[in-house]
């Protein structure tokens, strides 16, 4: 073995030390016991499930949390796809005017900075009374989803190739049923990717749940495990709240891992070839 | 037949109103989530709200008119410490964390794109970061960073990370680096993908060294991935919110940024200056943005672009140049 091959698996090395070092400890600690919570040793020993019992104690109330994240990303990512489908196919397959000016338009509403939408719309919900609502944090959640998705499908529709309708559109469909017949079943794993991408976005999610709720019934999984406190109030509870990052992250990562190639693909948005 | 353009004037306004019909939805929910506050933050930003007693002495409930007067008590005034203390962190983080995941990025993107095996774990491996929610990352790294933490037992000393200081900068910095690094790496890796090997090989027959092919060859080539990424990193960046505030917490001097300010002055019901804070933030990234886009030649809408009348079919593949999706 040469030295370039060794410095090679030594920067590979590097890397999944760099991602995953941090992760682990986490799921390390989370599996102590909580009598040697600050052990140090790399490995749990023993390994203990006390910690992820405790996240879902009555006093932590953490399933009711995770429930909500569920119900505000899930639905938030429907919607951003139903509403978001129609945009996205007219960005990559019509020629109008003012093209351009619309997909600045769009990338520029994802630049906006979610505290000058929690600002005014924080005053507006506690006067048409949606503070502690899921709806008050699925609206503003579109905000960001919105222009991720229509970007992400976008790039989609552009890949595949516009024979495809134009031969629908010969054999006598419409647009729409070109769109609806042949377009979309074709672009469903772009579909799929995009809703991954939207759902995890719309999942660690914070400022606005923050903002949004101050019921505790009604948080969001991120703002929960944030908000944790001891059995004893003073003492911050590590390893409850390792536990419970790891049940909120495990989803994220299982998916990530089993679509990878899709995901990436989806970030880097196609455009090079 | 592709392209409505090429079937005349009739067919064109037929795609216009046939995309008016599609977008519609998409804007009508924009105007809504983002149009609206914006217009409703900026008259906020005029108003101050409470209890004050007016020049008879008498006292006023209610929003009250006060023109730019939360602007000027930002600049100067009991309050503009604070605001200049937190627009400082806010550009500091940002300078800092962009440079260091540039840096970091592009070296992890060199070695992903030498590497023949290991490809697929690597790539898999550098999504993580990315996926762990940024709260949960912020614990994540204020368990790292205890007095008795992990931090300290590597490094042999006993640093409160997370108290008031350089070291709390230090730990957001850190934390975030983590968290984002990565993922510049990824968007780069796309970039270097698409460079020709042929370019490489003409470099080496000509007797250029690796350091000089990096930066006569890859550097150049990537520079419209990398820009478009370092936007994206930098807009991401000056918004900075969630992790110092789990991580440190809220109204620490040393991290405040000026998203957290104004949440500060929200969650204190004082919506006037909260609305001028958030404003002045909205303003700085559009000029941010706009610089950006003009001076460094940004591409950001990339391959969304109408290229004109040009056929579709007969359009040239496009050079090296990535959309990036803001994440």
């Amino acid at each position: 073995m040469n030295s370039r091959v060794v410095l090679r698996y030594a920067g590979l090395a590097a890397i999944l030390v760099y991602c995953l070092a941090p992760f682990y400890w986490m799921l390390a600690s989370a599996f102590r016991r909580p009598s040697d919570q600050f052990s140090l040793s790399p490995i749990p020993n023993p390994v203990s499930a006390t910690n992820f019992t405790a996240v879902f104690g009555t006093d932590v109330g953490f399933g009711r949390a995770l429930l909500n994240s569920l119900v505000v990303a899930g639905i938030a990512t429907v919607l951003t796809l139903l509403i978001g489908l129609s945009a996205a196919y007219a960005m990559a397959r019509l020629r109008f005017r003012f093209k351009n000016a619309v997909a600045a338009l769009i990338i520029a509403t994802s630049m906006f900075p979610g505290i000058s939408l929690v600002v005014p719309l924080l005053k507006l919900f506690t006067d048409i009374d949606w503070i502690n609502t899921y709806q008050a944090m699925i609206v503003p959640s579109m905000s960001f989803a919105l222009p991720l998705a229509v970007w992400n499908l976008n790039a989609f529709f552009r890949q595949m190739p516009g024979e495809l309708e134009e031969a629908a559109m010969i054999d006598g469909c419409t647009r729409l049923q070109a769109f609806r017949r042949i377009i979309l079943p074709l672009a469903a794993p772009g579909v799929f990717t995009t809703a991954i991408i939207t759902f995890i976005t719309a999942w660690n999610e914070f400022i606005i749940a923050l903002s949004m709720v101050n019921d505790k019934t009604m948080q969001t999984a991120t703002v929960a495990i944030s908000r944790f406190t001891g059995a004893y109030g003073f003492d911050q509870p590590f390893g409850t709240q390792m536990a419970a990052g790891v049940i909120v992250t495990v989803p994220l990562v299982v998916l990530v891992l089993v679509f990878q190639r899709r995901i990436i693909t989806g970030l880097t948005a196609g455009g090079v070839k | 037949m592709t392209t409505p353009a090429r079937r005349g004037g009739r067919a064109a306004g037929e795609a216009g109103r046939l995309a008016a019909l599609l977008l519609s939805p998409t804007f009508i929910v924009l105007g809504l989530v983002v149009g609206y506050p914006l217009v409703a933050a900026l008259r906020e930003s005029l108003y101050r709200s409470g209890q004050t007693v007016d020049a008879d002495g008498f006292v006023v409930q209610g929003d009250q008119f006060v023109g730019v007067d939360n602007y000027t008590g930002m600049f100067s005034g009991p309050a503009a410490a604070r605001f200049w203390n937190a627009f400082g962190n806010t550009t500091f983080f940002t300078v800092t964390t962009v440079a260091a995941e540039v840096v970091i990025g592009v070296a992890m993107a060199l070695v992903m794109h030498q590497a023949l095996r290991w490809r697929g774990l690597v790539r898999a491996s550098i999504l993580v970061p990315w996926a762990i929610p940024t709260a949960v990352s912020a614990i994540l790294w204020q368990w790292i960073f205890q007095a008795d933490g992990v931090a300290n037992a590597l490094i042999g000393n006993q640093i409160l990370w997370t108290t008031e200081g350089w070291h709390a900068k230090f730990a957001v910095m850190i934390a975030d680096v983590w968290k984002t690094a990565p993922f510049v790496g990824l968007l780069v890796l796309a970039g270097l993908q698409v460079i020709p090997r042929d370019v490489y090989e003409a470099a080496r027959v000509d007797g250029a060294s690796p350091a000089r092919q990096f930066w006569s060859i890859t550097l150049p080539l990537v520079r419209p991935v990398l820009v478009v990424a370092v936007l994206f990193r930098v807009l991401d960046s000056l918004r900075m919110f969630d992790l110092p505030f789990v991580l440190i917490g809220n109204r620490k001097e040393s991290v405040e940024t000026l998203t957290m300010l104004a949440w500060d002055e929200a969650s204190n019901l004082r919506f006037g200056p909260a609305a001028a804070y958030a404003t002045i933030l909205f303003v700085y990234i559009a000029v941010v943005a706009f610089v950006f886009v003009k001076l460094l030649g940004a591409d950001v809408i990339g391959e969304a672009r109408d290229r004109g009348r040009q056929a579709r079919e007969r359009r040239p593949k496009p050079l090296p140049q990535a959309e990036v999706v803001p994440a």
